[in-house]
């Protein structure tokens, strides 16, 4: 494995009681995709919330790229590179989709005040580069037909395609996706594994949660397998199909003997 | 509202004293105007980060006061024979400082509240006016509490060598405030169409998205309060010298109530809306006066406003621009992205 762009390190995380993750224990290597999946409530989304910063752990250390990620805002981790996007709200509605890449645009237009508004020379050079760089992002991920309209008014699966359209105009190193294909069809489904993986071409690696398994096990390079808070299971897409722990976590024991007799 | 409507109507004020020489009306028409400049500035918070500030007129307030107090000069003791004394500065060093120091109280007021927002700000904007508000009424050594600071001198214009030009009449103050006014809805303009107004909107449509692409929410919307309340202290110099006497009845609450009016009517979040607003709800009283008794006044005054938020809920400016082919925002975004998407074609 290359060296490691994200690790989690016996990350744990309680709430009152509650210990919603006990022992989180992984790497992810630059230009990997992998995949986090696990039942409900197994503890994927408190995952990803506190690998973005969202939460703080209670025990135990995330670090991006070297750099320990305790203590920093979402914002200043937005800014290493890591970004994530959402399960529901992943678009600003009421914005078109040309404007919510340019509002993803942000971390790019690092301007002046004074300069933004006396509308120097600098500052439009960066607007006119800014809007390119939107109007490319738009084409790439196939939306420009779609491109004047409300974000709001699209269709779910269009409305992740936005979310991840929004996500790459941060320049991402690393995405964290959170079950960027549910509610899209199998077509779309489809169109979407072969996005993800030109986007790792392009060198981002990729952290998926996500709940639609052919798809999973399509894409991943690696898989974590989530349980009650703790890894239950990790490797290739080959390992994870056949290993009965994750049969009967997913299908209970009556699944294994099914998965047995098969 | 696009450019050429903007022009338009810039020009139509202009032209207004040419034809409007009633010095009632005139007056009217300024004070008018020094309350839609701070509209305006309210307009920046409440309508394009969301937050909304019921404290506003703190920010005008604190604008009136230090400028009336630059310009008068002040002695006050402090402790035992300690006293600070200011000699009088010219009213146009007033008008900067309150400015500054308008917008300083502005960043005071936003890292404060920024932390947790919503109605917390709102409930620490009202505090706020009010402290001061009571600093005003009982700092008598300084403000002269409720025997009010008068004869603060009218601003003048000028360059040392060249003379000055004292602002004393209507006319000049008419085009003094259209002046300030038109400045400030340039600023607002292209803050919020710059990456800073992105962030903005960003913030206030989805704010753990905006987050999550790195938008820094605090420093975002301090900097929004921060010119906020610099441009609502611009308008409050104006109003100190232009009505030449202040009272601490320049924090009434009401005031803040007459702009959020203002900015709701005319549709917030656009530029054009706090000043549509504000030129019916500052002006109806004028032209209600004379045709019925005070009571019937103020129930019409409410009936406008209700008929007008049932009629257009979103205000006058968003609801009313599409249909006129006056929507700006639409237009723009496609004229920049089509080429590009019929390149991708061909």
């Amino acid at each position: 494995m290359a060296e490691p762009i994200l690790s989690v390190d016996h990350v744990g995380m309680q709430f009152g009681g509650l210990t919603a993750l006990s022992d989180l224990n992984f790497n992810v290597g630059e230009g990997e995709i992998l995949s986090l999946i696990g039942p409900n409530g197994a503890g994927k989304t408190t995952a990803f919330n506190l690998m973005t910063g969202f939460l703080t752990p209670t025990k135990g250390a995330v670090k991006f790229r070297g750099v320990a990620l305790r203590g920093l805002k979402s914002h200043e981790i937005a800014d290493l590179g890591l970004i994530r996007t959402f399960q529901r709200t992943s678009v600003f509605p009421r914005d078109t989709v040309f404007d919510n890449v340019l509002i993803g645009l942000h971390r790019q237009g690092k301007l002046g005040l004074v300069e933004s508004i006396l509308r120097l020379p600098r500052a439009r050079a960066s607007e006119r580069a800014q809007r390119e760089r939107a109007a490319e992002l738009v084409r790439w991920i196939g939306l420009e037909h779609r491109a004047n309209d409300l974000a709001g008014s699209l269709s779910y699966g269009e409305q992740r395609l936005v979310g991840v359209a929004l996500a790459l105009a941060a320049q991402p190193k690393m995405l964290l996706l959170d079950e960027p294909v549910s509610g899209m069809n199998a077509s779309e489904t489809h169109t979407f594994v072969q996005l993800i993986r030109t986007i790792r071409d392009r060198g981002v690696t990729i952290l998926l949660v996500e709940h639609d398994m052919p798809m999973v096990m399509e894409v991943s390079d690696r898989i974590v397998v989530l349980n009650y808070g703790r890894i239950i299971a990790e490797g290739t897409p080959e390992v994870i199909r056949n290993d009965p722990a994750v049969i009967e976590a997913y299908l209970g024991q009556s699944g294994k003997k099914a998965a047995a007799h098969a | 509202m696009n450019r050429l409507a903007t022009l338009i109507c810039l020009a139509a004020f202009i032209s207004v004293p040419l034809w409007l020489t009633d010095p009632y009306l005139l007056n009217a028409l300024i004070t008018t105007g020094i309350f839609i400049i701070g509209a305006m500035s309210l307009n920046l918070l409440l309508g394009f980060t969301g937050q909304l500030s019921l404290g506003h007129i703190a920010f005008f307030g604190i604008g009136a006061y230090v400028s009336a107090l630059t310009s008068l000069g002040f002695d006050v003791p402090i402790f035992g024979d300690f006293h600070i004394v200011h000699v009088p500065w010219p009213p146009i060093a007033g008008f900067v400082l309150a400015i500054v120091i308008a917008g300083f109280c502005g960043y005071l007021v936003g890292r404060l509240s920024f932390r947790v927002r919503g109605a917390y700000f709102v409930i620490v904007t009202i505090s706020f006016a009010e402290v001061v508000r009571l600093v005003a009424l009982n700092w008598v050594e300084l403000t002269q509490g409720p025997l009010a600071l008068t004869n603060i001198p009218s601003i003048s214009i000028g360059l040392p060598g060249l003379g000055y030009l004292v602002l004393k009449t209507k006319l000049q103050n008419y085009y003094l405030v259209l002046a300030v006014a038109a400045l400030s809805y340039l600023l607002i303009s292209r803050l919020v169409h710059s990456h800073y107004g992105r962030a903005m909107r960003g913030l206030m449509e989805n704010e753990t998205l905006a987050v999550a692409v790195g938008i820094d929410v605090t420093k975002t919307l301090t900097l929004a309060a921060v010119i906020s309340a610099g441009i609502a202290g611009a308008a409050g110099s104006l109003y100190a010298h232009y009505i030449r006497i202040i009272d601490p009845d320049v924090f009434a609450f009401i005031s803040t109530v007459t702009m959020v009016i203002m900015v709701v009517s005319g549709g917030k979040g656009s530029l054009a809306g706090p000043v549509i607003g504000g030129v019916i709800f500052g002006l109806l009283p004028v032209f209600l006066r004379p045709i019925m008794p005070p009571e019937a006044q103020w129930i019409t005054y409410g009936g406008v406003l209700i008929a007008i938020l049932f009629v257009l809920p979103r205000g006058i400016v968003p609801t009313l621009a599409p249909l006129l082919g006056l929507s700006r925002k639409q237009g723009d975004t496609a004229a920049k992205a089509a080429p590009l998407a019929v390149e991708e074609r061909a």
